[in-house]
């Protein structure tokens, strides 16, 4: 008992050091998917024309390909062009622009389940399309989407791990690290996807308390126990 | 009556089909100001879609629309800036629902208006106040019953000042023991002044509030005549069938008001 103890001691300042990283990936990743992910399910659903053709190929081609061949498309395809992007900046490309489509799809919805006539009330009073959109049914479609954001933020800590494919130093790798000098591959394993579930935990807890705090008096129903 | 008063709405020959259903086949009216114009008829026979054709929220097939002047019809109009002397009530309230009663108010008044905060608010206050609900500022649309709602967009869309008031079904989404208040709110507003069109079911609103009440059936107005004589001494057959229709299922709510004609 005491020798595991002393190995998951030796490890857990790499763990530590992986987990920074993961953290780091996710981040920036889910950052430039809400970026890109709005606008593209804005275009869907307001859009025509080439813009909308656009949003719908770029949704319907990141969702219909696997994530670890965009990544590795990225990481060793582009510099075969000439483009070299180092490692950790690849995996983030990579997993926002995945995430984006996702994303995108998440706030479709969400703004599909504004109600029509919020719409209609708000262009009622002289507000423009893009008033309305930007006051009355993005902060309603904000809300709503929440839920189905907190999915997406579990699944990118969770999927982030492809980047160690392209020897990205995120946790994943880590354990792998780990292992190739202990041999311990259970125990290691083991303590990651401790790691994992304690990470995944926050997030939700964190996704849980930004609900509360923006919830609408009165509109939401109560969690029912 | 109203020759020597400024035409508020104008509508000629106006047509807007869904598919293969016309709804509206070839109508034309025309609002001055200051006067109350109830619609009735038969459920589908386009009343709403004309409410709605005024403010361009549905776009019409042909013919022309003024209100106060505008060409709402020209394409090359600024609809926008149109709409702010249109006021709209819907029949599900619309209010906004991730604001306050006092920021329904407000909203259009700071974003539309360009006012100041401080002075959106401070008219935002007066108008829940002129509906009763001072003492509701800082509630949200999912903490008031239906009839507060409905006095709440009430109050939203007279913050605008507009020139005139449409009132699409206000009441028929509400409980009966609510109606009234909303109908209160709405006699008011009448006896003050404000151009009104108001599609209702409600009889007695129509009776004791309208100058002029439009019968529509089919896509046509088959009707247009003051209360005394729409209600007594109907003209066409189809507004006469219809209105024994509504008598004699209001039959058991007593009499009928007396109009004010």
């Amino acid at each position: 008992m005491s020798a595991l103890l002393s190995y998951y001691q030796s490890i857990l300042p790499k763990l530590w050091a992986g987990t920074l990283v993961t953290l780091q990936l996710s981040f920036w990743a889910l950052l430039i998917g809400f970026a890109i992910g709005l606008p593209m399910a804005l275009a869907r659903i307001y859009g025509r024309g080439l813009l909308k053709a656009l949003a719908i190929a770029y949704i319907e081609l990141l969702r219909g390909s696997p994530l670890v061949v965009q990544l590795l498309l990225i990481y060793y395809g582009l510099p075969q062009l000439g483009i070299v992007i180092p490692g950790t900046t690849s995996a983030i490309i990579a997993l926002g622009l995945n995430s984006a489509a996702y994303q995108a799809e998440y706030y479709r919805g969400a703004i599909l389940a504004v109600s029509e006539g919020q719409m209609m009330a708000a262009r009622a009073l002289g507000m423009s399309r893009l008033q309305a959109i930007r006051h009355i049914v993005l902060p309603q479609a904000l809300r709503l989407v929440l839920p189905a954001l907190s999915n997406e933020v579990a699944y990118m800590l969770k999927y982030s791990s492809v980047a160690f494919l392209i020897a990205v130093k995120e946790l994943t790798a880590m354990g792998k690290i780990a292992i190739g000098r202990s041999y311990k591959a259970r125990e290691t394993w083991l303590l990651v996807a401790v790691f994992y579930i304690i990470l995944v935990n926050g997030a939700a807890r964190l996704m849980q308390y930004v609900e509360r705090k923006f919830k609408i008096p009165g509109l939401q129903m109560e969690e029912v126990h | 009556m109203a020759d020597t008063k400024q035409e508020i709405v104008r509508i000629e020959n106006l047509h807007k089909r869904y598919g293969n259903l016309e709804v509206l086949k070839g109508v034309s009216l025309s609002i001055s100001e200051g006067e109350v114009v109830v619609v009735i008829g038969p459920s589908g026979t386009g009343k709403s879609t004309m409410l709605r054709c005024i403010n361009l929220l549905t776009r019409p097939d042909a013919g022309g629309i003024w209100v106060s002047g505008v060409e709402m019809t020209n394409p090359r109009a600024d609809i926008n800036r149109a709409r702010e002397n249109i006021g709209m009530v819907f029949q599900d309230f619309n209010l906004f629902s991730h604001l306050t009663a006092l920021q329904n108010v407000t909203i259009a008044l700071t974003k539309v208006k360009g006012m100041k905060p401080e002075a959106a608010r401070a008219k935002g206050l007066e108008e829940l106040e002129q509906v009763g609900l001072a003492d509701k500022a800082n509630a949200y649309p999912a903490q008031l019953s239906g009839g507060q709602k409905q006095r709440v967009a009430i109050a939203r869309a007279l913050a605008m000042d507009p020139k005139v008031m449409l009132f699409d079904e206000p009441t028929s989404a509400l409980d009966p023991e609510l109606i009234g208040e909303v109908l209160e709110v709405m006699k008011k507003l009448a006896k003050s002044g404000m151009t009104m069109l108001v599609v209702t079911h409600e009889m007695s609103f129509a009776r004791e509030v309208a100058d002029r009440i439009i019968f529509m059936d089919g896509g046509y107005i088959v009707e247009d005549s003051p209360p005394d004589q729409l209600f007594t001494n109907p003209k066409s057959d189809r507004a006469r069938l219809f209105l024994s229709k509504i008598e004699s299922y209001h039959r058991t709510e007593g009499p009928p008001m007396g109009g004010r004609g």
